[in-house]
């Protein structure tokens, strides 16, 4: 995802103008994303985007804002935004982060989303930005969505990363759930069968 | 039939009452901060019930297909702690999200200057944030506390339109009406206000800006006395279009005096997630 594509796909929002007016006054002064950055979805709205499935307008607006940032305020200001955000703005948050110049500096936000119990938080912890993430931490991640039945297809880069051990860790959950007589999504099944036959 | 039940306090209740509720009809919540019983002894532990308010809440309300939303403010009771006082200075943070949709509960516990003084201040935070108010009125000393409490508002100089006075009974009720604002009554199983009683007052007074809630909360509450109240007035010969007023329209137009309630079905807003039970990930 680029920050023109948001931009694009939020071409007739309500609320644009006041978006355009935002970004400008958050490149010259990166303070005043505090105030922005929670209006956004009052503003812009909380509709999907067309073209862009996986976006809503608030979360692509927000996107935007951080996009915004003079890189080297963007760590300092990304961090304050997520600890102090609603479960909305932590979402966008996480969402922009592999647009942003912070390498591996948001690390530790990822650590608090998949250790929340919100769906949405998990996931959105789960996209391109969780290649910083360590691996035993990803592996943890991954089985946890299997826990809370979010859909596998949330993890970004899956079939690539995942390892024989992700595959131990599998197969003793669908040991587990056999034995209990309870189910297990599809989706997990197929990726254990998927590592087995490559090992 | 759809009920809004404009102040509980989930935070203290559980997916039970969540499921029953939906089940009863309850399809929107706010609820305002308040006492947690035990008290607090840092602004870090309101910033953490704030983001609660803001964050989890909101979600477990999901997964039933109730919307919360929630009032922020330094209640009456604590505002007299000392180590509490910073509080009103994270307040501002918190006006700014989408689910706070008034400033609340304010107002008194014991009348003492210190609740004056945050009473005041927060009343100011209302005008500046353009929110709306839940005024919170005393147990003890009721019906001098609501006067001394629609004089603080009057003074504030905030359009009385944008204020809730709560907890009301029959000696209180007349005295708020007339002021302009509009009329919260608690519906308890003991205490406050019971459906009957409600039903009494529906007739006396009209139907115009008047709230009924259920306070529910730690103490001995019942998060489905809006519904028992509800099936009251239609006993007692209420249309279901009057119902449907006091239950679902009022609360909106109150509400929706902040520009930011969102009263959709859930639903619509959030597919992918739609579900019926609060899923553990295991730690």
């Amino acid at each position: 995802m680029k920050p023109e594509q948001l931009r694009a796909a939020l071409a007739g929002v309500p609320g644009e103008e006041w978006l355009t007016d935002a970004l400008t006054r958050v490149a010259a002064e990166s303070a005043t994303i505090q105030r922005f950055f929670p209006a956004a979805g009052r503003r812009c709205g909380r509709a999907g985007l067309p073209g862009l499935s996986d976006w809503t307008a608030d979360e692509a607006a927000r996107a935007l804002l951080l996009a915004a940032l003079p890189a080297e305020e963007a760590a300092t200001q990304v961090d304050s935004l997520y600890w102090h955000g609603d479960a909305a703005e932590k979402r966008a948050v996480l969402k922009a982060l592999p647009l942003l110049p912070i390498g591996a500096a948001a690390v530790p936000l990822l650590h608090d989303a998949i250790r929340t119990n919100d769906t949405r938080l998990v996931s959105a912890a789960l996209g391109p930005y969780a290649r910083h993430l360590e691996p035993a931490m990803w592996r943890q991640a991954v089985l946890k969505c299997v826990f809370m039945e979010v859909p596998l297809s949330v993890v970004d880069g899956l079939t690539e990363r995942a390892d024989a051990e992700l595959a131990a860790m599998l197969a003793d959950l669908v040991a587990e759930r056999r034995a209990a007589g309870r189910d297990i999504a599809a989706d997990a099944l197929d990726l254990l069968d998927k590592l087995t036959k490559e090992a | 039939m759809r009920i809004f039940d404009p102040h509980i306090h989930m935070t203290s209740r559980t997916t039970d009452d969540y499921e029953a509720m939906a089940a009863a009809g309850i399809r929107a919540v706010v609820e305002p901060s308040l006492w947690l019983g035990q008290p607090r002894t840092n602004p870090g532990s309101f910033a953490d019930y704030f983001d609660s308010l803001v964050g989890w809440e909101p979600y477990r309300a999901s997964q039933f297909g109730i919307r919360h939303h929630a009032t922020i403010a330094l209640n009456p009771k604590e505002a007299n702690d000392p180590r509490c006082r910073p509080v009103l200075d994270l307040l501002p943070r918190y006006l700014n999200k989408d689910g706070v949709v008034a400033v609340g509960e304010i107002g008194y516990d014991s009348m003492t200057p210190e609740e004056d003084e945050a009473f005041s201040a927060q009343l100011a935070l209302a005008v500046e944030y353009e929110l709306p108010v839940v005024v919170h009125t005393p147990h003890r000393d009721k019906a001098r506390g609501t006067k001394r409490t629609l004089d603080v508002v009057a003074e504030s100089g905030i359009d009385p339109g944008m204020v809730t006075v709560d907890h009301l009974n029959e000696i209180t009720v007349g005295l708020v009406r007339d002021s302009g604002c509009w009329m919260g009554f608690s519906i308890y199983p003991d205490t406050k206000m019971s459906p009957p009683r409600m039903v009494e007052i529906l007739k006396e007074h009209g139907l115009e800006r008047m709230l009924v809630n259920s306070a529910a909360d730690w103490g001995r509450s019942d998060p489905l006395l809006t519904r028992k109240t509800a099936d009251a007035m239609l006993a007692a010969g209420f249309s279901a279009d009057d119902v449907d007023l006091v239950m679902w329209r009022n609360p909106v137009e109150f509400y929706a005096q902040s520009g930011r309630l969102d009263v959709s079905e859930i639903g619509e807003v959030e597919p992918t997630f739609e579900g019926s039970s609060i899923k553990r990930g295991g730690g």
